[in-house]
């Protein structure tokens, strides 16, 4: 009975989850190694590779700044209507991609309040990397917060009154105290909002216009490759991204095997 | 139901966790398992419940032989150190389980089952909290429907491991007092696993006395509270004192001295005199223990003197009287009035 | 004689602390969800609105509309079953049972958190499509997978999983071996023990896990539209339709059909919430 199990379990998911993957690898190098190095080098890939890069780098920060304050204002003090804030933090989570990207062509779009004065003012935020990095943000909000708020609320605020009590200020204790003990919950939220942020393909598609070779992030570009019947090509390009998510999954084991306490219990996702 | 153990022998992983035990259980009694954390009680507990089966060795109820039938078949109720209530049923529903999963013949009827399981419900003291949830009992209230529970099945012998482990003080001992009663009234064989001496000495009819996977020693709390069958058993229950000593001339001699006491029925040798704090004499004889006071505190309505004894200082506890006069390095010499001798093994 | 100050009663934001930063970090919190989440999405809603009751219902009404609405919805419950199912099971194993490569498995669960949608959909699509090595093997049957409703349900199956398994397992890893022996104890044979003490102390979790799987498929995208075939009226999911309006300019109808979603989607988290706090609040566990 229990080998029918696994092996029932084993072969569910060797069907939905590691098939996909080896076939990306497989399609990639279908052609063999020259075409899979050549097809990544053409400019085109060069320029998507740059842009995603670019994009997590905005991006990933100004989350991490937003999810080390949420966490800090959740976690610290006792305020009315906290557990609302905790819940809206969530909300983008049950928002469709599509959607995400939506929202901001129609707050920056040529029919809506704004779009006329940016257009005269010669600021571009639709299909341009403002709107890029406007959506990969949206969809990668709560990553970083969502780890921290957990871990933060089981630490408690002890060490950091200790701290206050022996003279520190407001910084040094957050530098000093709360950091070293959060670092590896942040780095867990980091991993997994950078994965999101460097993979995220309907947000984006929806506000980046498509231009080849300066909107085309990776995900956009092995879409354009792939209806071009580009195939090889596409998943060269779908094959660095599978990279990313497995060397993703692979920190994010090690983070769990080796430091399992330091990172909250509520948050293995 | 009389239970009897033959012989049992249990390893995990090739570690052996009981060597050899054999423990007659009297049907009607209530019999504890004393002993510190792994001495094999725990262990001995669920492998006559049949949550483990013996490496090697008999487990038998009455005259039949289960060593090798299913838990659901030895029909045994068992209460866990941390209740094990269903979390998402009722209280009621809770104490009717084991009965709603009997196969269709022996099933009672559902309004039977009722019956019965607000009868239990009585019993334990829980009458109209049937439609809670176990979230919302106290811990001893938990325990209480753990109890009813396993009663519900009518259960052969009944095994409570750890029952009140998890409770604090207050109300572990009200429970104490609770169980016993429950156990009058019912007439169940219980066996229950403690390592609280304090609890086997004043509920059970006889105390079995564990250490390292061997059965030290069995008996009615008197008997090893008063007797004490082996150095272990000595130094576990109860407050104790050791001194090294010699029998020679039908005497004790300790560091070179006799101390006054007969030695009667002792071989010559060395060993290991024990005695309690109140269950000496103070004298004023020069063929005494003597020692002087390096501390002392009160205890209930005596006072417990702590003394350095000899060259080398060894510590013995004495009760005095609660006005004794006696200070921070007083000299006090005393005897023992009863005391256990355990020679040195050859 | 100084007297105490009085203490001020009545409301106040927030309890007293003598950690600093407060003002700091809740104001920039609120600044930023306000202008990434808050105002953008009410300004979604205003333009939907902006059409007027009768113009919105007619939008939405849309027998197109409605068609791509019945797509994503029914896909999503099939494949959110599906999972509830293999991701229950999936979690049991994991917890329960050792074997070789037991941690692998633990860890490729979260494969769909971490690979892109898009390389996803290219990759299901090349497997199922009926030059693929599985749809190859449908194909002489008849059975088209790629391009039909069932590849769609694929697709959502496997962006769907890791929610099930990773709401039941922890759960599941709570129930304590105590729990199964006493049912032992009381006469309950393994089947019982299963149906009757161990499945329905994981239903509010199941039931979570179902939610969220069915959320995140509904409003998926990337990893279904390679799959699908997008045939208006048979494979054609709300999402898709949303980016159809917008290379039309139609911004409105996008936006009707949006608010649509958004709204389903709300009734969900709430769904979600509710479920949770009854449940901790009836057993004391939820997640």
């Amino acid at each position: 009975m229990q080998w029918l199990l696994i092996a029932i379990s084993l072969a569910f998911m060797g069907l939905f989850l590691v098939m996909p993957l080896y076939a990306v690898f497989h399609e990639a190098l279908r052609q063999g190694v020259g075409v899979f190095f050549q097809s990544l080098q053409s400019r085109d890939a060069q320029s998507a590779i740059r842009l995603t890069l670019l994009v997590a780098a905005i991006a990933v920060p100004l989350n991490v700044v937003f999810g080390i304050c949420a966490a800090w204002a959740i976690a610290k003090y006792e305020f009315k209507g906290k557990a609302f804030l905790i819940t809206l933090i969530d909300l983008p989570f049950s928002v469709s991609p599509v959607i995400s990207g939506l929202v901001y062509v129609l707050l920056f779009g040529s029919g809506s309040l704004l779009g006329p004065w940016l257009r005269a003012n010669g600021v571009e935020i639709l299909f341009a990397v403002p709107g890029i990095v406007l959506a990969t943000i949206f969809v990668t909000f709560p990553f970083v917060a969502r780890e921290l708020i957990p871990l933060m609320q089981d630490q408690g605020t002890g060490d950091e009154e200790a701290a206050i009590s022996l003279g520190a200020n407001g910084w040094q204790t957050f530098f000093r105290v709360t950091l070293p003990n959060i670092k590896w919950g942040l780095l867990y939220g980091v991993l997994l909002c950078n994965a999101r942020a460097m993979g995220e393909f309907g947000a984006v598609a929806v506000v980046s216009g498509k231009i080849r070779g300066q909107t085309t992030t990776m995900p956009l570009q092995v879409e354009m490759l792939y209806n071009e019947y580009n195939g090889t090509a596409a998943f060269a390009l779908a094959s660095l991204l599978a990279l990313l998510a497995l060397v993703t999954l692979v920190l994010k084991s090690i983070l769990e095997w080796r430091f399992g306490d330091e990172l909250a219990a509520s948050g293995r996702h | 139901m009389q239970v009897s153990v033959k012989n049992v022998r249990k390893e995990f992983d090739r570690f052996p966790a009981l060597h050899d035990v054999s423990l007659d259980i009297v049907s009607g009694e209530l019999i504890a398992l004393l002993g510190p954390s792994g001495s094999g009680k725990t262990t001995l507990l669920r492998l006559i419940a049949g949550l483990e089966y013996p490496t090697s060795g008999a487990i038998y109820f009455g005259d039949e032989d289960a060593s090798h039938k299913s838990v659901q078949e030895r029909n045994v109720g068992f209460v866990f150190q941390h209740y094990a209530l269903f979390r998402h049923m009722t209280i009621l529903e809770n104490v009717s389980f084991g009965l709603k999963v009997r196969p269709r013949e022996t099933r009672p009827a559902a309004a039977e089952i009722r019956r019965k399981a607000l009868e239990l419900l009585d019993l334990v003291q829980l009458s109209g909290l049937e439609k809670r949830y176990p979230n919302q009992l106290s811990g001893g209230q938990r325990q209480r429907v753990a109890l009813a529970r396993a009663l519900a099945i009518e259960p052969r012998v009944l095994l409570l491991d750890e029952p009140f482990g998890a409770l604090d003080a207050q109300v572990r001992r009200e429970l104490r007092k609770w169980l016993r009663e429950i156990h009058d009234r019912t007439g169940h064989t219980t066996v229950f696993v403690t390592h609280d001496q304090e609890e086997a000495l004043e509920l059970s009819d006889r105390l079995c006395v564990m250490s390292q996977g061997r059965i030290e020693q069995v008996g009615t709390p008197d008997d090893v509270y008063d007797r004490p069958a082996s150095p272990f058993v000595f130094g576990f229950i109860g407050e104790s004192s050791e001194l090294p000593a010699t029998v020679e001339n039908g005497e004790f001699w300790v560091d070179g001295r006799a101390i006054g006491v007969a030695a009667t029925d002792q071989a010559p040798g060395k060993g290991k005199l024990y005695f309690r704090p109140h269950d000496v004499d103070l004298v004023e004889a020069d063929a005494a223990l003597a020692g002087v006071v390096a501390g002392h505190r009160r205890v209930g309505g005596t006072r417990r003197v702590e003394l350095s004894v000899g060259g080398d200082h060894r510590k013995v506890e004495l009760d005095l009287p609660f006005d004794h006069p006696a200070g921070e390095k007083t000299r006090l010499a005393f005897r023992p009035r009863r005391w256990r001798f355990f020679p040195e093994a050859v | 004689m100084a007297t105490a100050a009085p203490i001020r009663a009545g409301w106040r934001l927030k309890q007293p602390s003598v950690i600093p930063g407060f003002g700091l970090t809740l104001g920039f919190t609120l600044t930023y969800f306000s202008l990434i989440i808050l105002i953008p999405l009410i300004a979604l809603m205003l333009r939907a609105a902006g059409i007027g009751p009768a113009g919105f219902w007619a939008a939405a009404t849309d027998p197109r509309v409605l068609a791509s609405l019945r797509t994503s919805f029914t896909t999503a419950l099939i494949a959110a079953s599906i999972n509830v199912v293999f991701g229950t099971l999936i979690a049991w194993v994991l917890v329960r049972y050792r074997f070789p490569g037991r941690r692998v498995f633990d860890a490729i669960v979260d494969l769909p958190f971490a690979l892109p949608t898009a390389v996803a959909g290219i990759a299901l699509t090349a497997i199922y499509a009926p030059s693929g090595s599985i749809g190859a093997l449908f194909a002489p049957l008849g059975i088209r997978i790629a391009y039909t409703p069932i590849g769609i349900v694929i697709a959502m199956v496997f962006i769907g999983l890791p929610f099930v398994v990773r709401t039941v397992q922890p759960i599941l890893e709570e129930v304590s071996r105590e729990i199964e022996e006493a049912s032992a104890t009381l006469g309950a044979n393994r089947f019982q023990t299963i149906t009757r003490v161990i499945l329905p102390g994981l239903a509010p979790a199941i039931l979570t896990g179902f939610a969220l799987a069915f959320a995140r498929a509904v409003g998926e995208y990337g990893s279904v539209i390679f799959i699908a075939g997008n045939i208006p009226f048979v494979s054609e999911i709300a999402p898709l339709l949303i980016v159809i309006r917008l290379e039309e300019f139609n911004y409105t109808g996008a936006a009707v059909i949006a608010t649509v979603m958004l709204s389903i989607s709300f009734l969900m988290l709430l769904f979600i919430n509710l479920v949770q706090a009854w449940s901790r609040k009836r057993y004391g566990y939820g997640n």
